[in-house]
C-alpha cells in the first residue's frame, strides 16, 4: 500500500487524519476523557445522596460554583460555611452524566473508538471505504462533545432535565443549557450518521478475498448490526430535537398541550402538541441505543473469550442470527419505557410482548459465549478475567430487566433506582469491562507494547468488586420504593430506612475511582515503557494480528488472503493450538 | 455496485428515516388536535388547503418533477461521454430547483405577513365583526371561538413600546380571499386572547408545515450546492476519469431524486388532506 | 451499474415516458382533491397515487431495480419502520385512557 505518510505534515498525520488507526485512537482517547468527567459528576452527586445537606470536601467545592452549589453554614457559632450541590445543580448533573456517559463516552468508545481501529483490519481493508468521511465524522463529535459541556458555563447552567429531556419541563426551562443540549445532540447525531454508513459499506465492500459473511469474526458483525442500529434509529431523534429547538426559541407548540401557566404567566403559544409525541421520537432511538451500548462490547467479549480459551466459539451462527435479529426486534419494543403513560392495554400488551421476545436472542448470545468456555484451558489474562466477569454481570442485567418489561411489574418498578440498578448492570459492570477487556486486548496492537498484567489485575479485581457495590443495592433501594433523581431520599420514610445502602453506594463509587488508578497509571506507562511485541502477541486468528504492531498507513505488508473460519483455534493435526485465519 | 453508491443509499434510508419522524409528528398532532384549531383556529374545514396555496404547491411539484427528469438526463449524458450536455443538463437541474426556492420564498412571506387574531369574547367595531367557530369537546361540551384573519397594516404603541392597538385588515372569507372590498378596522390589544401570524409558532399545523417543507428546503439547498460545485469543477475530472466523474453525478442524482421523492408525498399529504 | 452508451440511448425514451406519467398523475392528484371526498377515502387514493410516482421515480430515475437485491432489502426494512414510526404513536394515543378529539375517533383499536 501506498506509504506516503512520512510526508504529510503533523497536522495532517495526527490531528485530521485520515487513517482509520489514528481516528479510532483520537475516538478512544476523547471518550475516556468523557468517561472520567461524567464519572466525576457521579461522585458528587453520589456524595450527596449519601450525606445530604452536609458540606461537600473542600477540594470539591472549590471547583464548583453558583447555579450548581450554594452555601450552607456548617458551624452556627463561627458562622463557617461550606458548599452544597443545589437541586438545579443536582438535576444538571444528573442529566449531563447520562448524556455524557451514552453519547459522549460509552457509543464513541465503543463504535468509535474499537470500531474504527479494529474492523478495517479484521475485514484485512487497507482503511475505511471513506477515510475523509471517518476524519469528519471524529471532528463533528469532538466540537459537540464540547459544546454540551459548555452548558455548564452559560446563564442557568447545563441541561438539567434529565439524559431523555421530556417535556413540557424541557421547553420551558429558562437555562440556556437545554438549548445547548440540543443543538449539540443534532451535531453528535450527525457525527453518528457519517460513522455509521462507513462501517457498513466498509464491513460489506472491503472483505479480502475468501472472507465470506460467514467467516467474518462476531466483533464485525456485532459493529454491523450497531451501524444499522445508528443508521435507522437516530434520524428520529435528530427530528424531534429540532422540534423542541423550535419550541424552545421559535414560538412553536409541537409538545405544548396549551394552557401552561409558568409564574403567573400563561405561556402564550398555539397549544395543541403533545408531550407524549416527544416520548415517542426520543424512545424509538433510545432504545435500539441500548443494544448499541451492548453490541459491541459482545462483539469484544467473543473475541477474548474465543483467543483465551483457545477453541473455538461455540454456536457461531446463533450468535450471529441472534445478533441480527436483536437487532431488528431493538426497533419494535420502545413503548417499554412508556409503559406508565397511559397507554391502553392493547398496546401496552404489544409491548410487552415483544420485550419478552427480544430477552431471547440475548440470551442466546450469553449462552453461548458461556458454553464456549466449557472444556477449554483457560488463560487467566486480563482481558479474560474483564471477559470472565462480563458475563455473570450481564446476566444481572439483562435478568433484572424482566420485571422492567412486564408491565405489571414494572408499574412498582417504573422510575425506582431498580431501574437505574438495571441499566448501569448491563453498561457498568458489562459494556465498561467489555471495553476494558478490548483496551488491554488491543492495546499491543495499537502500539507494540504490551500492558502490565499485575496492574491490570489490580484494576481489575478492584473493580470488580467496587462496581458490585455500588449497583447491587440500588435493586433493593428501588424495591424499597426509593425514586430516580432525587435530591434528598432521607426526605421520605422509606427512602430514609434504606440510607445505609445509599452510603454503600457512594463508597463503592469511591472505591471504584480509586481501582481505576493502576489502570490510568498502566495505560500511560505502557505506551512508553511496556514489554514490546511482535504481530501476534496473544497467539490470536483473526486478520489484524497478521499486521504488524502497530500497523503502518494501509495496514497490510501483503494483502490476506482468507480461506479458513475466524476461530480456527486447537484444529486436531495441526502444530500449534491456533490457525491464523489469513492463509496467504 | 461501488462504494459511493452503496453509501448514498445507507444515507437515503436514514432520511427516509428522518422525514417518517417528522410524518410521524404530523399524524399524531392531527389525530389529537382539538375540533376547530386544526389547521388553525376557527377553519372550516381540516384541509391543508384552508389556508396554504394549492396552485403554487402545485407548480412547484411540476418543477421537482421535471428536475429529476433532467438530473436523469444529465447522468446519462456523461456515461454517453456527452460532457457538454450533460452538464448543460446539470445547469438546468439547478435552474429548476432554484425556481422552486423562488416560488417557496413567495409562499413563506405571504404567511409571516398572514394573521389569525383570536378574541376574547365576540368583537364588533365599524361594522366589522369577529367570525364565530363552536366546537365539541370530546365531554360533551361546547367551545366557541372567536377569531379573524387578515392582516396587519399597522400597529400603535404606547410610551413604553407596547402594542396597545392594531390596524387590521380582515380576509374576505376563512382563507386567504380577496381582501379588497373590506376596509381596516383598529382591534385594541386588550380585546386580544391571542395574535399570532402563520408562522410556525400560528398553530401546530403550522409548525409542522415549516418544520416538513423548511427541512426539505434544506435539502434542497444542500443538492443545488453540491451541483454547482460539480458545475465549477467537472471539467477536471472529466479529463482524467470521466467514468468516476458520471459516478459522482449518478450519486448526485440519487440523493436528487430522493428530495423529489418526498415532496412527492408531502404535497398532497400537507396541502390536500 | 455498468451500463454501456448503447444501453443508456434505450432508456432515454423511458425516462421522458415516466416525466409523462408523473406530470398527469400530479394533475389527477389536484383534481381529485377537488371532488372533496370524505377524508378516508382522501387519504387512501392520495396516498395511493403519491405511490405510484414514488415507485416510478425509484425505479426508472432510480435504477433500484437494476441494484443488487441488499439495497432492496434495507430499503424494505426502512419502510417497514417507517410505518412502524407513523402509525404507533397516534395509535398510544388514541388508545389514550380519558379518549381523543372526536374527528380521528374510528382509527384507534378499540
Amino acid at each position: 500500500m501506498s506509504d506516503h505518510s512520512h510526508d504529510l505534515p503533523f497536522w495532517k498525520k495526527y490531528i485530521f487524519s485520515v487513517d482509520h488507526k489514528v481516528i479510532g485512537i483520537q475516538y478512544t482517547i476523547t471518550a475516556l476523557l468523557f468517561l472520567a468527567f461524567g464519572f466525576g459528576l457521579m461522585l458528587v452527586m453520589r456524595y450527596q445522596l449519601a450525606y445530604p445537606n452536609q458540606p461537600l470536601p473542600g477540594v470539591v467545592a472549590s471547583v464548583l460554583s453558583e447555579p450548581v452549589v450554594g452555601e450552607v453554614v456548617i458551624n452556627e457559632a463561627t458562622g463557617e460555611t461550606g458548599k452544597i450541590l443545589t437541586g438545579d445543580g443536582y438535576n444538571a448533573f444528573g442529566a449531563m452524566h447520562g448524556t455524557i456517559m451514552v453519547f459522549l463516552a460509552i457509543v464513541p468508545l465503543a463504535v468509535g473508538g474499537f470500531g474504527n481501529f479494529v474492523l478495517p483490519l479484521q475485514c484485512g481493508a487497507p482503511d475505511m471505504a471513506f477515510p475523509r468521511l471517518n476524519m469528519a465524522s471524529y471532528w463533528t463529535y469532538l466540537p459537540g462533545g464540547i459544546l454540551m459541556l459548555f452548558g455548564f458555563f452559560v446563564k442557568g447552567g447545563a441541561a438539567n432535565n434529565g439524559w431523555t429531556s421530556y417535556p413540557p419541563l424541557s421547553i420551558i426551562t429558562p437555562t440556556l443549557g437545554q438549548t445547548i443540549w440540543l443543538l449539540g445532540m443534532v451535531i453528535l447525531i450527525t457525527s453518528s450518521l457519517l460513522g455509521s454508513v462507513n462501517f457498513i459499506v466498509t464491513a460489506v465492500q472491503l472483505r479480502v478475498q475468501g472472507l465470506s459473511f460467514f467467516r467474518l469474526p462476531f466483533f464485525v458483525w456485532a459493529q454491523l448490526v450497531t451501524s444499522f442500529l445508528l443508521l435507522l434509529a437516530f434520524p428520529p431523534l435528530e427530528a424531534a430535537g429540532l422540534l423542541q429547538l423550535m419550541d424552545r426559541v421559535a414560538g412553536t407548540s409541537f409538545f405544548d398541550p396549551g394552557g401552561l401557566i409558568i409564574s403567573g404567566v400563561e405561556r402564550n403559544t398555539a397549544g395543541g402538541g403533545s408531550p407524549l409525541l416527544w416520548q415517542h421520537l426520543f424512545w424509538f432511538l433510545a432504545h435500539p441505543e441500548v443494544y448499541v451500548l451492548i453490541l459491541p462490547g459482545l462483539g469484544i467479549i467473543a473475541e477474548v473469550i474465543a483467543n483465551n480459551t483457545r477453541k473455538p466459539l461455540w454456536g457461531y451462527k446463533s450468535l450471529v442470527y441472534s445478533a441480527i435479529f436483536l437487532g431488528f426486534m431493538s426497533f419494535i419494543v420502545w413503548a417499554h419505557h412508556m409503559f406508565m403513560t397511559g397507554m391502553g392495554t392493547t398496546l401496552s400488551t404489544f409491548f410487552q410482548a415483544t420485550t419478552m421476545i427480544i430477552s431471547v436472542p440475548s440470551v442466546i448470545i450469553l449462552t453461548c459465549l458461556v458454553i464456549s468456555l466449557w472444556g477449554a484451558k483457560i488463560r487467566f489474562t486480563t482481558p479474560m478475567l474483564f471477559a470472565l466477569s462480563f458475563l455473570p454481570m450481564f446476566a444481572i442485567g439483562g435478568l433484572t430487566g424482566l420485571p422492567l418489561g412486564l408491565t405489571a411489574s414494572d408499574i412498582h418498578l417504573h422510575d425506582t433506582y431498580y431501574v437505574i440498578g438495571h441499566f448501569h448492570y448491563v453498561v457498568a459492570p458489562g459494556t465498561i469491562f467489555a471495553m476494558f477487556a478490548g483496551i488491554y486486548y488491543w492495546f499491543p496492537k495499537a502500539s507494540g507494547r504490551k500492558m502490565n498484567e499485575w496492574l491490570g489485575r489490580i484494576h481489575w479485581l478492584g473493580s470488580f468488586i467496587f462496581i458490585n457495590a455500588v449497583f447491587m443495592p440500588f435493586f433493593f433501594m428501588g424495591m424499597a420504593g426509593v425514586l430516580r433523581r432525587q435530591f434528598d431520599q432521607t426526605e421520605t420514610l422509606h427512602g430514609a430506612a434504606v440510607q445505609g445502602l445509599s452510603v454503600m453506594a457512594t463508597w463503592g463509587a469511591i472505591g471504584l475511582a480509586l481501582s481505576q488508578l493502576p489502570f490510568v497509571i498502566n495505560f500511560f506507562w505502557s505506551m512508553f515503557a511496556g514489554e514490546r511485541v511482535g504481530a501476534n502477541p496473544w497467539k490470536a486468528t483473526t486478520l489484524e494480528w497478521t499486521a504488524p504492531s502497530p500497523p503502518p498507513h494501509g495496514n497490510f505488508d501483503a494483502v490476506p488472503v482468507v480461506a479458513r473460519g475466524p476461530y480456527e483455534y486447537s484444529v486436531p493435526g495441526e502444530d500449534e493450538d491456533f490457525s491464523m485465519q489469513a492463509t496467504a | 455496485m461501488y462504494n459511493g453508491k452503496f453509501g448514498i443509499w445507507l444515507f437515503l434510508a436514514s432520511e427516509i428515516m428522518l422525514f417518517g419522524a417528522l410524518f410521524s409528528t404530523y399524524v399524531l398532532l392531527r389525530v389529537g388536535a382539538p375540533e376547530g384549531t386544526w389547521p388553525i383556529a376557527g377553519a372550516a374545514t381540516t384541509r391543508g388547503d384552508e389556508i396554504l396555496n394549492v396552485a403554487l404547491a402545485a407548480l412547484n411539484t411540476a418543477f421537482l418533477i421535471t428536475s429529476s427528469v433532467t438530473m436523469v438526463l444529465a447522468w446519462a449524458n456523461l456515461k454517453m461521454m456527452n460532457f457538454k450536455k450533460g452538464q448543460t443538463m446539470l445547469l438546468v437541474t439547478v435552474l429548476l430547483a432554484s425556481a422552486f426556492l423562488v416560488v417557496k420564498y413567495f409562499e413563506y412571506n405571504a404567511k409571516f405577513h398572514h394573521y389569525a387574531v383570536t378574541f376574547n369574547e365576540h368583537f364588533e367595531h365599524e361594522g366589522v365583526e369577529s367570525n364565530t367557530f363552536t366546537a365539541t369537546t370530546p365531554a360533551g361540551t361546547t367551545k366557541t371561538i372567536h377569531y379573524l384573519h387578515g392582516h396587519v397594516e399597522s400597529t400603535k404603541k404606547n410610551a413604553e413600546g407596547v402594542i396597545e392597538s392594531y390596524e387590521f385588515l380582515p380576509d374576505a372569507e376563512h382563507g386567504h380571499g380577496d381582501a379588497a372590498t373590506h376596509k381596516a378596522v383598529e382591534i385594541p390589544a386588550s380585546e386580544i386572547a391571542r395574535i399570532t401570524n402563520y408562522g410556525p409558532g400560528g398553530s401546530t399545523f403550522l409548525g409542522c408545515y415549516f418544520v416538513i417543507t423548511g427541512l426539505h428546503g434544506l435539502h434542497i439547498i444542500g443538492g443545488i450546492v453540491v451541483m454547482l460545485y460539480f458545475l465549477a469543477t467537472g471539467s477536471k475530472m472529466w479529463k482524467t476519469q470521466p467514468d468516476k466523474y458520471a459516478n459522482r453525478i449518478e450519486c448526485t442524482g440519487l440523493y436528487w431524486h430522493f428530495v423529489d421523492l418526498v415532496w412527492i408525498f408531502l404535497f398532497p399529504v400537507l396541502y390536500l388532506l | 451499474m455498468g451500463s454501456s452508451a448503447h444501453e443508456i440511448q434505450s432508456h432515454l425514451k423511458k425516462y421522458y415516458m415516466v416525466f409523462g406519467a408523473l406530470l398527469v398523475l400530479t394533475g389527477v392528484t389536484v383534481a381529485v382533491a377537488e371532488m372533496h371526498v370524505s377524508i378516508g377515502m382522501a387519504i387512501v387514493i392520495a396516498l395511493f397515487v403519491a405511490s405510484i410516482k414514488g415507485t416510478l421515480v425509484a425505479c426508472y430515475f432510480m435504477h433500484l431495480m437494476e441494484e443488487r437485491s441488499m439495497i432492496m432489502w434495507i430499503l424494505a426494512l426502512c419502510a417497514f419502520f417507517f410505518l412502524l414510526l407513523l402509525l404507533f404513536p397516534v395509535f398510544t394515543v388514541g388508545e389514550q385512557i380519558g379518549g381523543l378529539a372526536e374527528p380521528m375517533r374510528g382509527l384507534s383499536p378499540q
